[in-house]
């Protein structure tokens, strides 16, 4: 049946909330925070909210009977209360599959946190999470490695990888800085990092970072007879001097280059991403803008949400927070968008903050890097909650032993594998963290310089963004 | 000089990756990591290279792994017997873990020289 036009404003609900539809296995659904304006109810803002991210404009078109806009349509299919807020309330979308391109997270993204956000009628808005379907994923290459392929290459079983950032950030020569790398991985360390800031600047240019930290790996593998790794942060300021630098990595023999997605943006990320798969290089994933995005509890968007963008759009490595040290972030929370990193199937759970069943199928794991604030007093309580796959870094952790980096490099190497074996062992990690450490200690004097270096230092604020539970 | 007192000096060291900062472990504790292997549902899984070519990709295996063995004092014999075929070799043993394709354990029991 044709319909006919009538021009005019119709209310948002009438056409987008449709509290019986059924979502399809294929459907995309989002679940959104929504904080109306006074006076609106609530199914006429979730209802703005589908059709705004979807099909909808604020005036009926005559155009829209040119097409099927019932087939193309966004729909708000439930409301719920967010436990213990007043005036937020959640509300869930499906979007029909047709509505995005294949494989592109920049269209999925633009879609659904576009212009509704500054939609007037809404005070604040918050993406919490995305079911992808299965059909989606599928067209998305995702990690150019993986778990499994990344611990082969790096020949790194049965435990987390162990890496730091080269400190200061910012400031040194390349050769100095080919130095700071030569002595963290001659220490233990697996892997080290560009900070997210190095890219090329006056004082380190590129390419002369990438020489001699290529000389610095080289030796330290030669010396300590293990694979060892530095992130190239290829993050640039255009695509081909990206493709540039990261052909350069290659030609080094370089196994891991670094790209800083959000700041990059989700296109170069998965052309980079691309790059990798074709050419055998692992990609390190940097995460600097996401707390603009993701802190606020009522606007913006779940970090949960971020992750498994970037898990389609591609990267081996990303960064999660730590939990533990001086960066935002609450343990449950972590633990939910960690396992949508790394497992094949995460099923909702609230208590984790994932609002849907997802079915990652064949997608491979991403490992999560803790980072950010820690030390060796933190190693039992980060093996405990990131297990294996994970990637522990340690910046000031490394460099801010009284031996220097190597000494520091070393004290973390041998608390890690020592809580990593109490584990296998047996034992619980966080009650008997002090034995575990100290016992250690007795064959390590760095670890026992270490221990005593850091013994007061805590960052006990309270997280921003909490999970909604009562 | 309260500079050059308190600085240590750190000599690198050649190791064999996982538990290579630790120092060897007992009997005891050898036997508690392959009970953690056998308890996770992984195959123990022996392999040796001389110390030459420790760092190839493939050292070589031990018979064949030993998919679904649960009996420890089994693998420990294998252990001992695979060290008393090759002396001179590092004998490592793995948990493998066929749901990953990877290795949940893998560290090196005997060294060889």
């Amino acid at each position: 049946m044709s319909k006919k036009y009538d021009a005019g404003v119709k209310e948002y609900r009438d056409t987008y909330w449709t509290p019986d539809y059924v979502p399809l296995d294929t459907d995309l659904l989002a679940c959104f925070k929504c904080t109306g304006q006074e006076g609106v109810p609530k199914e006429e803002v979730a209802a703005a909210v589908a059709a705004e991210s979807s099909t909808g404009t604020w005036s009926t078109v005559w155009s829209e009977l040119l097409t099927d806009l019932e087939f193309y349509k966004g729909r708000c299919y439930r409301i719920e209360d967010v436990p213990g807020d007043k005036e937020a309330f959640y509300a869930f979308i499906a979007y029909p599959l047709d509505l995005f391109e294949e494989g592109s997270i920049t269209n999925v993204l633009t879609s659904l946190v576009g212009n509704v956000f500054g939609f007037k009628a809404l005070r604040h808005l918050r993406l919490e999470d995305i079911r992808f379907p299965m059909a989606f994923i599928k067209t998305c290459g995702g990690p150019p490695n993986g778990i499994q392929v990344e611990r082969d290459r790096l020949n790194k079983y049965g435990r987390p990888l162990l890496g730091c950032t080269i400190k200061p950030k910012l400031g040194l020569s390349g050769k100095n800085y080919g130095r700071v790398v030569y002595e963290c991985l001659r220490g233990g360390l697996d892997l080290t990092k560009d900070d997210e800031n190095i890219n090329s600047q006056p004082f380190q240019r590129w390419r002369e970072r990438f020489e001699f930290v290529a000389e610095a790996v080289k030796l330290a593998q030669q010396e300590t007879g293990e694979i060892k790794g530095h992130y190239l942060n290829c993050t640039a300021n255009t695509p081909e001097e990206m493709y540039e630098r990261a052909e350069f990595a290659k030609e080094l023999d370089m196994p891991i280059i670094m790209h800083d997605y959000i700041t990059g943006g989700f296109t170069a990320n998965t052309g980079l991403a691309n790059w990798c798969r074709k050419n055998g290089m692992l990609l390190h994933i940097h995460r600097a803008m996401h707390a603009v995005i993701d802190r606020h509890p009522k606007h913006g968007i779940h970090f949960r949400v971020l992750a498994k963008c970037l898990r389609l759009s591609g990267g081996d490595q990303l960064h999660t927070g730590t939990v533990v040290g001086k960066l935002e972030g609450d343990r449950q929370t972590t633990l939910g968008y960690i396992d949508n990193l790394r497992e094949s199937f995460v099923p909702e759970d609230r208590s984790r903050g994932n609002f849907f069943d997802q079915d990652w199928g064949s997608m491979p794991g991403v490992f999560a890097v803790a980072s950010g604030g820690i030390h060796v007093w933190h190693m039992p309580a980060l093996v405990t909650i990131f297990g294996d796959d994970s990637c522990l870094q340690f910046g000031g952790g490394t460099h801010g032993h009284p031996w220097g980096s190597a000494a520091g490099a070393a004290a973390n190497r041998v608390a890690l594998e020592a809580c990593v074996k109490a584990r296998n062992e047996g034992r619980d990690l966080e009650k008997e963290s002090r034995d575990i450490l100290l016992g250690a200690a007795k064959h390590s004097p760095e670890l026992a310089i270490a221990l005593d270096t850091w013994k007061e230092i805590k960052f006990e604020f309270d997280t921003v963004d909490k999970l909604d539970v009562q | 000089m309260p500079f050059q007192s308190t600085v240590g000096d750190y000599q690198t060291v050649a190791t064999l990756e996982t538990f290579g900062f630790l120092p060897p472990m007992t009997q005891d504790e050898i036997y508690d990591q392959i009970a953690y292997i056998i308890a996770q549902g992984w195959s123990p899984l022996i392999e040796h290279v001389h110390p030459t070519r420790s760092m190839q990709t493939y050292w070589s295996y031990w018979k064949l792994p030993f998919f679904g063995e649960k009996d420890l004092s089994l693998v420990v014999s294998e252990l001992e017997a695979c060290h008393r075929a090759y002396p001179d070799h590092h004998v490592r043993i793995v948990g493998y873990d066929a749901y990953t394709q990877s290795q949940g354990v893998c560290f090196v029991v005997f060294e060889g020289r």
